[in-house]
């Protein structure tokens, strides 16, 4: 590899050919403003904040995409510099809706935080906002007014996960950011998944915000309100409060939770656990008796079935027929607790914490009811709007006590709780899978292959002297990628789980957003953690689960099962796709 | 007191002046895909102030236009809002006194009745249906998308062998491409707004003197697939070149006696010499395709029985065929086609023209040709009889001044009339009718009858180059081929509709065109072969560019190609042009702006990396 010598701000520096003037000045303890920089994502050089001055040339060059050159002298903060970064900071501040006081970013904005730390005070152009609104109904809402035209959005939804949904719009000074051959949101492909929220700087892309509806069912003291928490929210949702992963747990949520006035904090993790007793077994079905086209695809990530409804929709009948865990732990709640409380299931308001967008729109389907129209799950609310609600209602998680979860729907195990990250649900499987097949438990380590960040790994293991081939895929574009393959017959799987997000929910697009910042392999280790300490790490072990089997489902893919945990995948329509 | 002074320019127009330029170099550097309706009020912008303020309707009119633009662009305006536009632009162009209003008004009435669906698309929906799907302008005007961009920086770093391989990714025929090619990719060329376009076909020619021995290309594993190629022209090699290395068996027929098609029997040597197009065609075939030449299709075999033998074909024959004059005489003998000289000079059948008056009729590339080519044959006077005028011929300003340097005579606005024939039934000479230039259809001048008499130029040969067509008549047992307007009508996939595996591009599909339309249709043909067969071979390159050079690109001037003078090169077929010598080819691709990376090129992918 060849290296470069260069001198910034005065300091030497030796770097490999192609660094950036970024990248070096960072080995050198350099900061260098930036704004629409997202590394290995959107290195574009179009806010131009993070312009600096190079010796011997006139004009000035985006530190985020030039790479250093040999004998370069570069002055990051000159007064060419300085002056150049600040006057696009003020030019894009007027086309910037500035509602730092009301705006879901505020305190967490990349612009605000540039703004500040370049001593910018009040406005020095005229008001320029564009005019366009849009939806405020569909989970992902975009603020025209609010859009600094990074591009991070539209590089997200093409590179990362290929739907395709945001480009440039118009050229010129009408040029911004919509929605690509779409008119409205809502009637294009989005999966959301929700990586263009995590990915914007500023407040531009947010999830709708479903909090008041969960204040009104607490205020309401005829309903019985009741929470199920995803597994990766105990990854994330103390980040903000400066919680350790220790103290982030799911009890303390809990605590927070009943604090508000929740009468029932469970955890997903159970219905994880049923998920995998009926996918597996689903699977083990197809498998013994050969029915259907192979791979079967998993079916517990809403952004995902979205995903392939709208471009692969062939493959569709493919898809696990199981209910996500969010859908299996709504229908439960509103059967099997129903009657354990002895209520109407009309008395219960179910409410999911979930890292997701998706999750919103898959909990309103039409089909997700029961048979009198109820919905399974009422209001899916992401961590980010649990951790508002949190601040709202002045609760202090750090000085909270954990309590115990409520049973029997808040028991999981660690194979339920590993779902969170990638690799994990298809993990869970295989040990369940192993079992249902052999009656012997494997050593719950024996799948650990399918762990890791790897947008697509495959591997394969034999069960009962049938050998599988899996394949565990996260982030969209690897999903096509692997749709593409399997299309045109180039790998053959038997198994393959999916999840939209890059790293599985721990990245999900509902999660705290740190600006630049990929969270995925910070937080799945916390899922694996808990999975190796515990004790319970078999799914069909989960006490809970034998219990719901033996006094009201009977066992996995009965009539009872298939009518409250399985849902036809065609049930409802994405935009576009044919009945 | 004194009664005149003499104008000078003060520092202010002087400037305006040098903006004026600026802006025309602007215009001309303008990228593709921009937004009509935003265009379209900038240049009532400009109109209203160039207005001198005396009349109503220019005055006052061409703002409110800009506005009404501007409404419609900001989302404020309704469909009305179009009717008013086109009334009010209407009333303008009718009552405005002189041209900056009338002609103002007309451009705006132009556009909204041209792309009055983006009008209505901003209306309803405040969207654009303009994009700029491909932003980098000499890669996206190129028909083969050549990265441009990429071989200029390794030419800078003198990567020689890297950029002529980086070229061959796209395009086959580098060698030919860099004497020859007509160079869409610097007709937008965003240096224009600094300078000048750069001179890309000369850096690549640059290039391919410098690469040494054409390297082998990597063969992808064999599929067992065998397509067939109808003609060895640019278009069918480079199919043959590209689903070679794909790993399919190709087999290319060539009627003639050599490959090359219009390379070798449309070119003159002068300006494309054999013994380049010789190596580059050997070059070629390291890819590892058959070829069987003399065979012709239609005739030795039928395309039923080839498509029959094959798992795929693809026609691209090429326009051989020449079009006439259709006047009395024209069966004289001493009428020759363009096409036929240079199919014979194609083949080294060089004739003499000693001692002989020669007229060529035509205004072509092709026309120039072969004037040019008359006068190396030893012709005593070349005329080239044009009915329009030297201005308005499509040749390429620098091939017209070329063939005047050389020594043709240019006789414009005169028309043919007959042909004079002695009573060996030889033409004795070219009657003309004179014309004078008229009326604008269709963008260009026309020529109408002027009052003066006939005139007769002596002619011991006259050759027409008037145009080519395709000889179709191959397919009449082919009924299947949709033939339409005497071209095969392929879709923009290179297939054809209802009929199965078989493919067809270039000049047949095109009428004739440029080298680098046919080598584009070759390589578009190529993948979608590949793709109707079952794969997706990608043809991708491993070349590392370097990393991006800074510079604040001072105004420098453009190397220009330099020739022979015209005294020495008259004498012989041996290459016109000279090369840039290192220097030039190093400040030259230095010039590059690098649109791949900086602007919206690193966004949007200023780079095919593989296709």
């Amino acid at each position: 590899m060849q290296m470069v010598n260069c001198t910034i701000d005065g300091k030497k520096v030796c770097v490999p050919e192609h660094t950036t003037i970024l990248e070096a000045a960072k080995e050198i303890g350099v900061y260098i403003p930036t704004l629409c920089y997202f590394k290995g994502l959107n290195e574009i050089g179009a806010c131009r904040v993070c312009v600096v001055e190079v010796e011997g040339d006139q004009r000035l060059h985006a530190a985020c995409n030039s790479p250093v050159l040999e004998g370069m002298v570069v002055h990051t903060n000159s007064k060419k510099a300085r002056e150049a970064r600040k006057c696009n900071v003020e030019l894009i501040l007027s086309q910037h809706n500035v509602t730092c006081t009301t705006c879901v970013r505020s305190g967490n904005c990349a612009l605000q935080h540039v703004a500040n730390d370049l001593n910018i005070m009040g406005e020095s152009f005229p008001k320029d906002l564009p005019k366009q609104k849009g939806s405020k109904s569909f989970p992902l809402i975009r603020e025209y007014d609010k859009c600094i035209k990074c591009m991070r959005c539209i590089q997200v939804c093409d590179k990362i996960q290929a739907t395709h949904v945001w480009d440039v719009i118009n050229s010129g000074g009408k040029s911004t950011v919509d929605v690509r051959d779409f008119y409205r949101l809502e009637d294009s492909p989005c999966s959301l998944c929700g990586q263009c929220i995590t990915h914007c700087p500023v407040g531009a892309l947010r999830e709708r915000d479903d909090t008041d509806k969960v204040l009104d069912a607490l205020d309401d003291p005829e309903t019985i309100v009741l929470a199920q928490i995803a597994p990766s929210i105990r990854t994330a949702w103390g980040e903000e409060f400066g919680l350790d992963a220790e103290e982030a747990s799911v009890q303390r949520l809990a605590s927070c939770l009943k604090e508000m006035g929740f009468d029932y904090v469970f955890d997903t993790d159970f219905a994880a656990d049923l998920t995998i007793m009926e996918e597996a077994s689903e699977f083990l079905h197809k498998l013994t008796h050969q029915e259907g086209d192979f791979p079967m695809f998993t079916s517990c990530c809403p952004g995902w079935v979205r995903f392939i409804k709208s471009h692969y929709p062939e493959y569709i009948p493919q898809v696990s027929t199981s209910k996500s865990p969010q859908q299996m732990f709504g229908a439960i709640a509103k059967s099997y607790y129903a009657d354990i409380l002895k209520v109407s299931p009309k008395k219960i308001f179910s409410v999911s914490i979930m890292p997701c967008l998706a999750k919103k729109a898959e909990c309103s389907y039409p089909n997700m009811t029961d048979s009198e129209g109820n919905f399974d799950v009422d209001v899916a609310l992401t961590t980010r709007e649990v951790n508002r609600l949190i601040r709202a209602m002045h609760i202090s998680p750090k000085k909270m006590k954990d309590v115990e979860l409520d049973m029997p729907l808040g028991l999981g195990s660690g194979a339920g709780n590993i779902f969170g990250a990638t690799g994990g649900v298809m993990e869970a499987a295989l040990r369940s899978a192993y079992y249902l097949a052999t009656g012997e438990n494997p050593n719950p380590d024996a799948f650990k292959d399918v762990r890791g960040m790897d947008g697509w790994k495959e591997s394969s293991f034999d069960i009962a002297g049938n050998k599988l081939k899996i394949a565990v895929v996260n982030g969209l574009a690897n999903a096509d990628r692997l749709l593409t393959a399997l299309k045109k017959g180039q790998v053959h799987y038997d198994f393959v789980e999916v999840m939209a997000c890059p790293g599985g929910c721990v990245g999900g697009g509902g999660q705290p957003i740190h600006d630049q910042k990929e969270m995925a392999a910070h937080r799945a280790p916390v899922l694996y953690k808990q999975d190796r300490e515990g004790t319970l790490r078999f799914c069909h072990e989960n006490p809970s689960i034998k219990l719901v089997y033996q006094d009201y489902l009977e066992k996995p893919l009965s009539e009872r099962a298939e009518e409250l945990l399985h849902t036809s995948q065609k049930g409802w329509l994405m935009p576009g796709e044919s009945e | 007191m004194s009664r005149l002074i003499i104008v000078t320019e003060n520092e202010a127009q002087k400037t305006v002046e040098g903006l004026y330029r600026d802006i025309e170099r602007r215009i001309q550097a303008s990228q593709p895909g921009l937004c009509p309706v935003d265009l379209a009020e900038a240049f009532v912008h400009v109109c209203h102030s160039q207005s001198c303020g005396k009349c109503t309707p220019c005055r006052v009119g061409l703002g409110q236009l800009e506005g009404l633009i501007e409404s419609v662009l900001d989302g404020s305006a309704d469909m009305d809002t179009l009717k008013t536009i086109e009334k009010t632009a209407e009333g303008i162009y009718n009552s405005a006194d002189c041209a900056i209003g009338f002609e103002a008004a007309k451009m705006v009435l132009r556009g909204i009745r041209g792309f009055y669906e983006d009008y209505a698309e901003h209306v309803q929906h405040g969207r654009c249906f303009a994009k700029l799907s491909q932003p980098v302008p000499c890669v996206s005007l190129c028909p083969a998308h050549v990265d441009v961009p990429g071989y200029v920086s390794l030419i800078h770093e003198g990567r020689y062998g890297d950029a002529v391989q980086l070229i061959r990714k796209d395009n086959p025929f580098p060698a030919a491409c860099g004497l020859i090619c007509e160079h869409p990719c610097e007709l937008r060329c965003r240096r224009t707004m600094v300078d000048k376009a750069i001179n890309i076909r000369g850096l690549k020619r640059y290039a391919v003197e410098h690469e040494g021995e054409i390297p082998a290309p990597k063969i992808m594993d064999k599929t067992g697939k065998k397509i067939a190629i109808v003609g060895g022209g640019p278009s069918g090699l480079s199919a043959a070149y590209y689903l070679s290395i794909m790993g399919h068996d190709v087999m290319v027929y060539e009627q003639r006696k050599q490959l090359g098609g219009m390379l070798r029997y449309g070119i003159p040597a002068y300006r494309l010499p054999r013994e380049i197009l010789d190596h580059e065609i050997d070059g070629l075939k390291k890819a590892g395709f058959q070829v069987k030449t003399d065979v012709s299709i239609g005739h030795d075999i039928s395309l039923k029985d080839l498509r029959k033998q094959y798992d795929a074909v693809y026609v691209s024959i090429g326009a051989h065929t020449d079009k006439k004059l259709g006047i009395p005489g024209e069966d004289a003998q001493g009428v020759i086609s363009a096409v036929e000289m240079l199919r014979n000079i194609g083949d080294d059948d060089y004739p003499d023209f000693s001692g002989l008056n020669v007229i060529v009729v035509g205004g072509g590339n092709v026309a120039m040709d072969v004037a040019r080519s008359a006068i190396r044959l030893g012709a005593k006077t070349v005329k080239i009889a044009y009915r329009r005028r030297r201005v308005d011929m499509t040749a390429l300003p620098e091939e017209v001044e070329g063939a005047i340097a050389d020594g043709c005579d240019i006789v414009e606005l005169h028309s043919p009339v007959r042909i004079e024939k002695d009573e060996n039934g030889h033409c004795k000479g070219l009657v003309l009718k004179p014309q004078i230039i008229g009326g604008v259809r269709y963008g260009r001048p026309s020529p109408k009858d002027s009052q003066a008499p006939e005139v007769e130029l002596k002619a011991d040969l006259v050759l027409v180059a008037i145009g080519q067509g395709i000889d179709f008549r191959k397919f009449e047992e082919y009924q299947e081929i949709p033939i339409e307007s005497g071209r095969i009508n392929a879709l923009d996939t290179s297939a054809l509709k209802d009929v199965d595996g078989i493919f067809a591009g270039g000049d047949c599909v095109t009428g004739p065109a440029t080298v680098i339309r046919a080598i584009a249709a070759g390589k578009t043909a190529a993948a979608n072969i590949d793709e109707y067969l079952g794969y997706c071979h990608e043809i991708t390159s491993e070349i590392e560019l370097p990393p991006v050079r800074f510079d604040d690109n001072a105004p420098t001037g453009r190397v220009n190609m330099k020739e022979r003078p015209a005294d020495e090169r008259v004498k012989d077929f041996k290459l016109m042009e000279y090369g840039m010598t290192d220097e030039e080819a190093c400040q030259e691709s230095g010039r590059c702006l690098h649109c791949d990376h900086f602007g919206y090129g690193i966004f949007k992918g200023g780079r095919e990396c593989k296709w």
